[in-house]
């Protein structure tokens, strides 16, 4: 294995992190703001981190750049996504969880 | 490397029984709304499943027609049966609860099936070819170089321009039981009009892109009609609508061209080459690339006009 492919692990692995977290996030925070706090992350860093190992990876430049094209899209697929859940959940008057 | 195939092994196993989980739990689920999205997790399961069964073309139509679009048209269908029975909610139950005499039979027809299914793939060989071989061999002269889009647009052609015409029958079905269709007239939000912004031209070219690449790889006219469909549902959703003007003939005219063009060339064919869609081998590649334009813009369109609901209401109707 050469250095780039530790990195590339290293990378994939904290990327794996994030989901698990997100994902445990999703399944024990208490109400809907907090999931989606915990979801987005998840998608934004833990994806990201993951593409970033995958690019070291790719065989061309056009792979790179298709790794790195998915990622902006969920960028502003789940920014677009969880804001429209926040405020429709807003709208229909679900409370912010309080202590 | 066995722990590598071990690894594959437990993921498989895991997918196969996630999927039967959650078609149970969307299946049993009382709560309408609960059972759609996990019918829309159970397509993108699904479409994991195709991949990796390397079926990548059945993986790209799963993900965007069974989990996306489906998905989509459900959740309006949801959205306006919430509206439509809001008060008469307990005679709906009523009418749709099964008895239990009921399901002995259907328990019955369903063991009796899934026997009959469980014999046939016992008895199927343990390694057959199939047709691929056949395919392999006739497909220099498909006109194209992808084996799928050789079957779907050259081979068996008229699957395709069967599959066309039950679009367009569908549309027909919502167009005459759904009455009119009406806007939501809510403002989107900013955000909503910047993602539909965003987002559109590049589907638009995705779906370009995909029409382009079916003829060697992955991709061909329903994934690219779906990806334009999704373009059009999020234009519906940003609460866009086009002209009333363009409502009349020009939206039927995109309905039918794909249709249309799969039946002139159909007969075209058949009076020059005596078969019904046997596309002569020099011409064979830009005949398909017509046919699959044709096609995507049918699909697409027909996609989002499915998603809208009724008939959209034209200039002469506005009075």
């Amino acid at each position: 294995m050469m250095l780039i492919d530790y990195l590339s692990a290293v990378l994939l692995i904290a990327g794996a992190v994030f989901f698990l977290a997100g994902t445990v996030g999703l399944l024990r925070f208490s109400d809907v703001y907090m999931r989606l706090h915990a979801l987005t992350k998840a998608d934004n860093v833990g994806l990201g981190l993951m593409t970033a190992g995958l690019v070291m990876q790719a065989e061309s430049w056009a792979v790179a750049g298709k790794l790195l094209l998915i990622w902006l899209l969920v960028l502003l697929a789940g920014a677009g996504v969880a804001h429209l859940i926040a405020s429709g959940a807003l709208k229909r008057g679900i409370r912010v969880w309080k202590r | 490397m066995e722990a590598l195939t071990l690894l594959g092994w437990m993921f498989d196993g895991l997918l196969g029984l996630g999927l039967l989980w959650v078609a149970w739990r969307a299946l049993t689920s009382p709560d309408l709304f609960r059972a759609i999205v996990l019918f829309i997790a159970f397509g993108l399961l699904m479409a994991l499943a195709w991949v990796r069964l390397e079926a990548p073309d059945v993986a790209l139509a799963e993900a965007a027609i069974g989990a996306g679009l489906t998905g989509a048209l459900l959740l309006a269908a949801f959205a306006k049966l919430s509206s439509i029975t809001a008060s008469g909610d307990e005679k709906q139950a009523d009418s749709a609860r099964i008895y239990s005499h009921q399901l002995y039979w259907i328990a019955a027809v369903a063991l009796l099936v899934a026997a009959g299914l469980g014999y046939v793939i016992l008895s199927l060989p343990p390694y057959a070819a199939g047709l691929s071989v056949e395919v392999a061999a006739n497909l220099q002269t498909s006109g194209v170089s992808h084996p799928v889009t050789a079957v779907l647009l050259n081979f068996r052609g008229y699957d395709t321009l069967l599959e066309m015409v039950v679009l367009l029958v569908a549309l027909l079905g919502v167009w005459s039981l759904g009455g009119p269709a009406i806007g939501r007239g809510s403002a989107p939000g900013p955000v909503l009009d910047m993602m539909a912004r965003v987002l559109v031209p590049l589907l638009i070219m995705v779906a370009a892109y995909l029409l382009w690449v079916g003829a060697h790889a992955p991709g061909g006219a329903f994934q690219a009609g779906a990806v334009l469909g999704a373009a059009g549902v999020l234009l519906l959703l940003a609460d866009w609508r086009p002209r009333a003007g363009l409502m009349g003939w020009p939206l039927r005219l995109m309905l039918v061209a794909g249709p249309a063009a799969f039946v002139v060339m159909a007969a075209l064919l058949y009076m020059v080459e005596g078969r019904l869609l046997a596309f002569p081998p020099a011409q064979a590649g830009m005949l398909i690339l017509m046919l699959e334009t044709a096609a995507t813009v049918s699909i697409g369109v027909t996609l989002a006009a499915l998603f809208l609901g009724g008939r959209p209401q034209s200039d002469k109707e506005h009075t």
